[in-house]
C-alpha cells in the first residue's frame, strides 16, 4: 500500500491533547452527532486525516456517512467531542467564519449540484467567483481545468446538455478549481457506469498525487478496495478501519 | 414582460413568471401608494386653506339699544371695527343681504315677517388678525351691545376633520407600503425555498450568508425599483389627467391638486427599492441561519 494511504491514525484520549498541527486538514476527537430528538447518528468518532492522504469512507445506507461529511463541511456541528479543520478547533465556530473554511475545501456530490442556469465555464469558476476573483484573472485557469477533466470542448454547454459522467467531471473541476487543501466527495461514482467510475477514480488519484487530501464516501466497497486507498467503515455510528 | 435584461452570469436563476407577477403586484401597490400620498397632501392643503379662510373672518351680531334701529347699530359697529387694528374690512349686512342668504333654506313666504339678526361681517388682517377679545373690547368701548363669533368652534371641527382625512390617507399610504414589503418578503421566502439547492451549493462553495442575501437584495431591489417606477408613472398619468381636466381648482375645490404634487411621488421607485432591499435581506438572513444559530434556537 502506498505511503500516502497510511495516514489514518485513530486517536487515543491522550493523543487528543497534542497541539493541533496545520498538517492535519481534519481531526475529530470523540465526536458525536445526532439530529434533534433522535438517537445519535455518530458516536465517539476519532479520526485524523493528514495532508496528502486518501481515504474511503464506506458503510451501509444510513450508517452516517453523509452526516459525517456534513460535519466536515460545517453544514452541521458536533453534539459531542471536538472537530478541528486545518489546525483550528471549529467545534463552536460562528456561522460567519464558515465560508472562509469552506473555500479551503472542494466538495463533490452524488447529484452533482451544478447550477443549471450557468454554463460549464461558469460552474467550474464558481468558487473563484465567490472568492472575489475577477474573470480576467481566472479565465485561462478554468479553461485549462476543463481541458484536464476532458470537457475542453463543452465549455459553453449547460449542465443539462452534459452526460452523467461529464456532469460529474464538471463537478470535480469545480471542486478543485480553487486549489483546495481537502476534497470531500459524497458518492461521486453513484450516478455513473463502472467504466466512468474507474475514470473518475483515476482523476481523484491524480489530484491526490498533487498533494490534495481526499476523502470519498461511497457505499461501493468494491471500488474502495480497487482504489488501494485506506478504507474507513462506519457502522452503527462507530468508525473503524478496514472493510467489513 | 421582463423588466431587466437576463444575465447568464447571474448566480441566482431567474423565475420569470413569478417575478413578473410580483412586479405587477408591486407596481399596483406603488400606484395606490402614490395616489394615497397625493391624496394626503391634497387633503392637508385643503384643510389648511379652509382653516386659513375661517381664521381670516369673524361675524358680529349687534343688538340695537332703545331708540336705535338695527341697521344704524350695525353700521356704527362696522365703522368701529373698520378702525380697529387687525381688521382689513368690516361690512354691515343689510336686511336684503341677510334675506338672500336665508332664502334657499326658508323660502320666500316667511322671510318678510321674520325677525333677523343684525350682522357685521369682518375680514381680518391675514398677517396680524385681531382676536375676538380685541373686537369685543372695541365694540364695548364704542357703547355697542354685540357678540363676536370668530368661528373657533366651526374652525376646530373643520381642522379636526381635515386632520382625520390626512391621517387616513397617510395610513393608507403606510398600509400599501407595508403590503408591498410583505409581498416582497413572501416572494423572497418563496424564492429561497425554490432555489434551496442553488443556495446550498453556493454556501458549500464558500459564499457567505450575507453574500447570498445580497443576491436576493439586488434582485428584488431592482425589481421593486422598476415596478415602483411603473406605478409612479401610472399615478403621474392619473394626476396629470385629473389636474388637466379639473380646471383651476385641481380636482375640486375640496381636494385641490397641484402640479407640485407630482414631486411628492418621484421618490417612489427609491422607496420601493429600499423596502424591497430591507425586506429581502431580513427574509433571506432569517432563512439562511447556519447550524450554529439553529443549535442556539433548539437549545
Amino acid at each position: 500500500m502506498p505511503d500516502r494511504f497510511e495516514n489514518l491514525m485513530p486517536l487515543s484520549p491522550r493523543r487528543a491533547a497534542v497541539p493541533l498541527a496545520s498538517s492535519e486538514p481534519v481531526r475529530l476527537e470523540g465526536v458525536g452527532f445526532g439530529y434533534a430528538n433522535r438517537p445519535d447518528v455518530l458516536r465517539d468518532i476519532n479520526l485524523v486525516l493528514t495532508r496528502g492522504s486518501f481515504h474511503f469512507l464506506t458503510g451501509p445506507s444510513g450508517a452516517g456517512k453523509t452526516s459525517l461529511l456534513r460535519l466536515l463541511t460545517l453544514a452541521e456541528r458536533p453534539t459531542a467531542g471536538r472537530l478541528s479543520l486545518f489546525g483550528s478547533d471549529v467545534t463552536g465556530i460562528a456561522d460567519q467564519e464558515v465560508p472562509l473554511l469552506r473555500r479551503r475545501m472542494g466538495m463533490v456530490f452524488q447529484d452533482f449540484r451544478l447550477l443549471d442556469h450557468l454554463d460549464a465555464f461558469e460552474n467550474a469558476a464558481l468558487p473563484l467567483r465567490l472568492a472575489g476573483r475577477r474573470r480576467a484573472e481566472y479565465a485561462d485557469d478554468v479553461r485549462e481545468m476543463l481541458n484536464w477533466v476532458g470537457l475542453g470542448d463543452r465549455i459553453t454547454a449547460r449542465p443539462q446538455a452534459l452526460s452523467g459522467g461529464e456532469q460529474q467531471r464538471l463537478a470535480i473541476a469545480r471542486a478543485v478549481m480553487a486549489g483546495p487543501d481537502l476534497i470531500i466527495a459524497d458518492e461521486p461514482t453513484g450516478s455513473v457506469d463502472p467504466a466512468m467510475a474507474d475514470r473518475l477514480m483515476v482523476l481523484f488519484q491524480s489530484l491526490n498525487r498533487q498533494g490534495t487530501t481526499v476523502l470519498i464516501a461511497s457505499h461501493d466497497e468494491n471500488i474502495a478496495a480497487r482504489s488501494g486507498a485506506t478504507v474507513l467503515r462506519l457502522s452503527g455510528g462507530f468508525l473503524r478501519e478496514g472493510l467489513g | 414582460m421582463r423588466l431587466f435584461p437576463r444575465s447568464d452570469t447571474d448566480l441566482l436563476p431567474r423565475e420569470a413568471a413569478g417575478e413578473t407577477w410580483l412586479a405587477a403586484v408591486i407596481a399596483v401597490l406603488c400606484f395606490i401608494a402614490c395616489l394615497a400620498a397625493v391624496g394626503a397632501a391634497s387633503a392637508d392643503r385643503a384643510a389648511q386653506g379652509w382653516a386659513r379662510q375661517l381664521r381670516a373672518e369673524a361675524t358680529v351680531q349687534v343688538r340695537p339699544r332703545v331708540g336705535e334701529t338695527g341697521a344704524t347699530a350695525a353700521a356704527r359697529a362696522a365703522e368701529t371695527l373698520a378702525g380697529t387694528d387687525g381688521v382689513a374690512e368690516a361690512v354691515a349686512l343689510d336686511r336684503k343681504a341677510a334675506e338672500d342668504l336665508l332664502r334657499p333654506w326658508l323660502g320666500e313666504a316667511v322671510l318678510p315677517d321674520m325677525p333677523l339678526p343684525f350682522l357685521v361681517t369682518v375680514r381680518l388682517d391675514p398677517d396680524a388678525p385681531a382676536s375676538a377679545v380685541t373686537l369685543s373690547r372695541a365694540l364695548a368701548t364704542a357703547g355697542l351691545d354685540a357678540s363676536v363669533d370668530d368661528h373657533a368652534q366651526w374652525r376646530g371641527d373643520v381642522e379636526r376633520s381635515a386632520a382625520l382625512i390626512t391621517l387616513m390617507a397617510g395610513f393608507a399610504f403606510l398600509l400599501t407600503a407595508g403590503a408591498a414589503g410583505a409581498a416582497i418578503v413572501y416572494a423572497t421566502r418563496a424564492g429561497l425555498m425554490a432555489r434551496r439547492s442553488v443556495i446550498e451549493t453556493l454556501s458549500l462553495a464558500g459564499a457567505s450568508d450575507s453574500a447570498i442575501a445580497w443576491l436576493f437584495q439586488r434582485r428584488f431591489g431592482l425589481l421593486a425599483a422598476g415596478a415602483g417606477a411603473v406605478g409612479m408613472a401610472l399615478a403621474l398619468l392619473v394626476i396629470g389627467s385629473v389636474r388637466f381636466l379639473g380646471g383651476s381648482d385641481g380636482l375640486v375645490a375640496a381636494l385641490p391638486l397641484t402640479w407640485g404634487d407630482a414631486l411628492i411621488i418621484l421618490p417612489c421607485p427609491l422607496i420601493a427599492a429600499g423596502v424591497a432591499v430591507v425586506s429581502a435581506r431580513l427574509a433571506a438572513l432569517s432563512r439562511l441561519s447556519g447550524p450554529a444559530r439553529r443549535r442556539k434556537r433548539l437549545a
